[in-house]
């Protein structure tokens, strides 16, 4: 690991920690009331939730309009276990949520095998149909409550600890990208057969990647799940799987800076315009067409957001000479 | 017979009821360069298709250095050692110069997916290596400037260099080039002839091409082979085979 590599790290891993400094302290001094903490604590579940479609949707380029299905059996696998087994507090509740990532993981092999083959339109709606599908069994079998849905889950509504879990989620997400793996899923993306002809194992890595975005859809079920207390089937319809969508088409697909911006915006948003209640979803829309006609490939497009290159940026803007070789 | 890189013997493709290859036999000894011509719809891509496992053949057997290779994925074949190009451009637009090539060499990497989450040593070393050899085929290929360049932004004639730069990240034994000139100038087409002439004798790499630019199958191929309506129609030294009446006839038709 070079210098300036590290240095990066050092200054992203600081920039976390004062984010949520100032997070802390306001909610400290009271600035922010409670409802404000509720709503980011659901800012971290829609992060987690975007970065983890964006998986599938940005980096390997497939349509998937299912994660919410994910989502539900991450839900209902951390609220299950949390009932049955008699582990409280911080240790229960990770052990919990590892548990619903890797339940949901399995899931997305089970499902990614057959599924994709298909490419495209097929495979959005395939996928549609089985976020449908686990609703209705979820729905039709006893242990899982039934259409009542599970009641006493225990809450986890500490925010440091959904803070730094989404941060490691979107972390480890964004370093697997990066990592050959990703570079495998990003060729699949750009051009299959190439991709294929350069000895990549096509049918391994999209599986992968898709795996990989379900495990990380049952922990923010998880994170969900507990924070609510109480989940029912029919919140993971097929309008919960658009709205995570919403999220990655409008921050920009294959950025996973671009999903955290518009996952914190599009979850904020709704929230603060509750007291203009009639035009609540007209502006929401409004907001929605106006960023696809002048950003159609989102905010970031397949950009991410470096702080280092803000830094190069404003020195060369004040004629300073830019940091490169310095190290 | 020990140094015959390919091998293929008798290759038929049936596609419902057309026989878009037939008897198809080649031997292609280590080090040659090999030129595959023929008319349009001749069935040279299916050839290439044939030899890297897109398809698979209806009748026959294709050897590479002894080992029967049908019926194996088009990315087994990649870790064989057989690398190909594309009649149109198929690069990895979106990503760098740099990161096409490391994604051809991804079969040569072995950290897991764990190392690559959590960033472990063997994450940094194998990195850093695959870097190294990026940089260095890149070199030779004269575009280490644009390494960091996104893949579509370079001018045409250079995204065809890097095609083949692509596959020469994977270590092959045996290079297949489809079409490399099409839509090149004849000033880019000199330079594509030094860079394949350089890549067998610097690299000893064997190459199969198929090219209708006759003055790049001329200047630079030792043997040629033509196909016509599936089937080999002529084969051998270049400048018998543009004088073949045969040949002359499958392109031009008969006169009266």
């Amino acid at each position: 690991m070079s210098r300036n590599k590290r240095l990066i790290y050092l200054i992203n891993i600081g920039l976390v920690l004062i984010l949520f400094a100032i997070l802390t302290i306001l909610e400290a001094s009271g600035v922010f009331t409670r409802y404000t903490m509720s709503i980011l604590r659901l800012v971290c579940i829609n992060v987690v939730l975007a970065t983890s479609l964006n998986v599938t949707v940005g980096n390997l380029g497939q349509i998937t309009l299912g994660h919410a299905g994910f989502m539900s059996i991450g839900a209902y696998t951390a609220g299950l276990f949390a009932k049955g087994v008699e582990i409280g507090g911080q240790n229960g509740y990770l052990i919990g949520i590892l548990l619903a990532g890797i339940c949901a993981g399995i899931f997305g092999i089970i499902v990614g095998i057959p599924v994709l083959r298909l490419k495209g339109d097929y495979l959005a709606i395939v996928t549609l149909a089985f976020g449908e599908i686990i609703r209705v069994l979820i729905e039709y079998f006893d242990f899982t409550g039934g259409a009542q849905g599970l009641n006493g889950i225990p809450r986890m509504q500490n925010f440091s600890v959904m803070f730094f879990l989404a941060v490691i989620c979107v972390t480890l997400m964004y370093s697997v990208m990066t990592s050959r793996h990703g570079r495998a899923v990003l060729a699949i993306r750009e051009d299959e057969i190439a991709a294929q002809s350069s000895g990549i194992n096509i049918t391994y890595y999209k599986t992968f990647a898709f795996t990989l975005s379900a495990f990380f859809a049952g922990i923010a079920g998880a994170m969900y799940a507990h924070n609510i207390g109480t989940i029912g089937a029919s919140v993971f319809n097929y309008n919960k799987s658009f709205d995570i969508l919403v999220m990655v088409v409008l921050g920009g697909m294959g950025s996973f800076t671009g999903a955290v911006i518009s996952a914190t915006v599009l979850t904020i948003v709704p929230e603060t315009l509750r007291q203009f209640n009639d035009y609540r979803m007209i502006i929401y829309s409004l907001l929605l067409i106006m960023v696809m006609l002048f950003r159609p490939e989102g905010l970031l497009g397949r950009k991410e957001f470096h702080i280092t290159k803000v830094v190069d940026k404003i020195k060369t803007k004040f004629g300073k000479h830019s940091v490169e070789g310095g190290s | 017979m020990s140094n015959h890189v390919l091998t293929c013997n008798n290759v038929g493709i049936r596609f419902g009821g057309l026989q878009a290859v037939q008897d198809f036999n080649l031997q292609i000894e280590d080090g040659e360069l090999i030129g595959l011509i023929g008319p349009n719809g001749a069935g040279k891509t299916t050839v290439f298709n044939l030899i890297t496992g897109v398809y698979e053949p209806t009748e026959g057997e294709i050897l590479l250095a002894g080992t029967n290779i049908i019926g194996k994925m088009p990315h087994q074949i990649v870790r064989y050692g057989i690398a190909r190009t594309f009649q149109n451009i198929r690069l990895f637009d979106h990503l760098s110069v740099l990161d096409n090539l490391k994604v051809a060499a991804n079969k040569d990497m072995r950290y897991s997916i764990f190392s690559g989450m959590f960033r472990l040593g063997n994450f940094w070393r194998e990195e850093d290596e695959i870097k190294d050899k990026a940089i260095e085929i890149l070199d030779i290929f004269g575009m280490s400037k644009h390494a960091n360049k996104l893949a579509r932004s370079l001018p045409y004639g250079e995204q065809r260099k890097l095609e083949i730069a692509r596959a020469m990240a994977t270590d092959p034994k045996l290079l297949l080039l489809d079409e490399p000139a099409a839509g090149m100038n004849p000033t880019e087409t000199d330079e594509l002839m030094d860079t394949i002439m350089l890549i067998r004798n610097e690299f000893g790499i064997t190459t199969l091409l198929i090219e209708h630019d006759m003055r790049l199958v001329l200047g630079i191929c030792e043997r040629l082979m033509v196909l016509n309506y599936g089937k080999v129609l002529a084969e051998g030294n270049p400048h018998d085979i543009v004088n073949d009446q045969s040949v002359i006839e499958a392109y031009l038709g008969k006169g009266e």
